[in-house]
């Protein structure tokens, strides 16, 4: 199971405190989607801040490995991480009204990227982020790249963002809940988008998010999160139709279905819940020395 | 004219007018002090003691704001007294305001033990009582501008390394300031292009509101007589004089008092407007 991204039994605590993330394995595939479904505060942000080394300050890597490109990217120093890091990988936000610099044209903070990562000279990183943007299907292109965040919509900012993101040619696009910030309907259009852009470009991607119905229109392969522990990792096919773990189950059963409106929400019943805590609890007990 | 917001063209307010229009007459004056004086200020003659201003009777002719218990002409002191106000208020304030921000920005993007560091400072620091704090500096440096300039800084940089620190917290929080750092930005690079031009609307008005407090800090010294030298004419040298002789000529205290009054009103005053104007967005 080799991937452009292998994460290996990572665990993060609060320091001195709380476990944040438990033994947590995945595998992301070039050129592949990997959703990363879960509750919120189950840990999802976290792993894609342990692999852009964005964690806050209070967290720590406590163990494990998180394998970029075939480089173990905990055993290299600060300065090369940050380096291999900003080459090969790449963030679409959740927010895009806080992810722009609000005192700074779209033009520079698009073309910045291009300059500092691939060193392209001024203009050939303007032309291309003139082409991008054209990408994303933003209107006027020329006059959105004169504006200030603030003048555009959120769904412009967000086609910004992942204008942005696919800017440097990253191999790896970590997409952290894209699409919860926005509208209804723009959401669907800026998935589609994603994923387009995902295919053209080829990269590989892992995508965030609490809900599984997304999951199921981007994703090849998920893994679903609890209490900061991966329940199931899956392949897309398989896991719709035949969810191996009880809390996943219970997780499909609870979505709610358009083909029957008047049904009332199945939520995750008690025992599933119970049995996902008791797995933690003991997960935790074998953890500790 | 072009500002952040773009093509948006906003009227200059009432407000930006009024204080910015009496600050730029009060520079000019201090400029021209020596061409638009109608008197040596610090000429004395005894037999013109307390004359009254213009408008009242028994006022002599070319002294328009009347004279001191000595004779010297008020308003000649006043204008020459703004220019060592407003020396005191652009290097003591934009001193004060470069060693403030600097330790604040450090404190509140990187955190960590800079963070701890820089805060104990500040808070030992605003334990002092700002002013005796100023009195006691004066007292070991010795009277003269250079002092004046090194208390002010000394005792008010606490004021712009708490409030930026503040605000870099808040922007370090940002995600642009994530995503600048995913690019290979380094901290401090991230610091210079993200955090800093986002903290400079705030930057801005602290500078002002500082400059009217450096000129509040100076006329407290004078007033003390602890500014400079005696012979040059201060505003808080004059209130202080003119102080012990209210009774007789209430004039000598009050229009230094009304200048320094509108002089300081303008600074904060500007230094609101100002940044109503720098604010990129609506926050």
């Amino acid at each position: 199971m080799s991937g452009y991204l292998s994460i290996r039994n990572l665990t993060v605590r609060l320091k001195g405190g709380a476990m944040i993330l438990r033994d947590v394995s995945l595998t992301v595939r070039a050129g592949q989607v990997h959703g990363l479904v879960g509750e919120s505060g189950a840990g999802k942000s976290m792993i894609g801040k342990a692999v852009l080394g964005t964690l806050p300050r209070a967290l720590e890597v406590v163990s494990g490995q998180i394998i970029l490109d075939g480089t173990d990217l905990q055993t290299l120093d600060p300065k090369e991480r940050r380096r291999r890091i900003g080459a090969s990988a790449a963030l679409i936000p959740q927010d895009p009204l806080t992810a722009l610099n609000p005192s700074k044209r779209i033009g520079p903070q698009i073309t910045r990227r291009l300059v500092d990562i691939l060193g392209w000279p001024k203009i050939a990183a303007e032309a291309r982020a003139l082409e991008l943007l054209e990408e994303v299907h933003i209107p006027d292109p020329a006059r959105v790249m004169r504006s200030y965040p603030h003048e555009l919509s959120g769904g412009m900012r967000q086609r910004i963002l992942i204008a942005s993101a696919f800017a440097a040619e990253p191999k790896l696009i970590i997409a952290d809940e894209p699409t919860t910030a926005l509208d209804v309907t723009v959401q669907k259009q800026i998935l589609r988008l994603i994923s387009e852009m995902q295919s053209r470009h080829d990269t590989a991607l892992l995508f965030v998010t609490h809900d599984l119905g997304v999951v199921s229109k981007v994703c090849d392969t998920l893994s679903v999160l609890y209490a900061g522990k991966v329940v199931e990792e899956a392949n897309m096919h398989r896991f719709f139709m035949r969810p191996i773990h009880p809390y996943s189950a219970a997780l499909l059963a609870a979505t709610p279905t358009y083909t029957d409106p008047t049904g009332s929400l199945t939520p995750v019943p008690q025992t599933v819940i119970d049995g996902v805590e008791r797995e933690v609890a003991e997960h935790d007990m074998r953890a500790a020395p | 004219m072009r500002d952040a917001r773009g093509e948006v063209k906003r009227p200059i307010g009432l407000r930006l007018w009024l204080s910015g229009g009496w600050l730029a007459l009060l520079v000019l004056a201090a400029l021209c002090a020596p061409l638009i004086a109608p008197n040596d200020p610090l000429m004395q003659d005894l037999f013109l003691g307390r004359m009254p201003p213009f408008w009242m009777d028994g006022a002599e002719p070319g002294f328009w704001l009347g004279t001191d218990s000595l004779g010297r002409d008020v308003l000649s002191r006043i204008l020459y007294g703004a220019r060592l106000a407003l020396i005191v208020a652009l290097v003591a304030g934009t001193l004060t305001c470069l060693v403030g921000a600097t330790l604040g920005l450090i404190a509140g993007y990187y955190r960590g033990w800079p963070d701890r560091i820089i805060s104990r400072f500040v808070d030992i620091w605003m334990a002092f009582p700002p002013v005796l704090f100023a009195i006691l500096l004066i007292a070991v440096l010795g009277p003269g501008l250079m002092s004046i300039i090194i208390a002010i800084v000394v005792i008010d940089w606490t004021r712009f390394a708490r409030v930026i620190r503040a605000e870099a917290m808040t922007q370090g929080a940002m995600d642009y300031v994530a995503s600048a750092q995913v690019a290979g930005r380094t901290r401090f690079g991230t610091m210079l292009t993200e955090i800093l031009p986002n903290v400079l609307p705030t930057i801005v008005a602290l500078l002002t509101l500082e400059m009217g407090v450096a000129v509040i800090v100076e006329a407290i010294l004078s007033f003390v007589n602890l500014s400079i030298s005696t012979d040059s004419p201060t505003w808080g040298g004059m209130i202080a004089e003119g102080r012990t002789s209210v009774h007789q000529a209430w004039w000598v205290l009050v229009f230094p008092l009304i200048t320094l009054f509108l002089t300081v009103l303008s600074f904060s005053q500007l230094g609101e407007g100002l940044k109503d104007r720098f604010d990129p967005v609506l926050r």
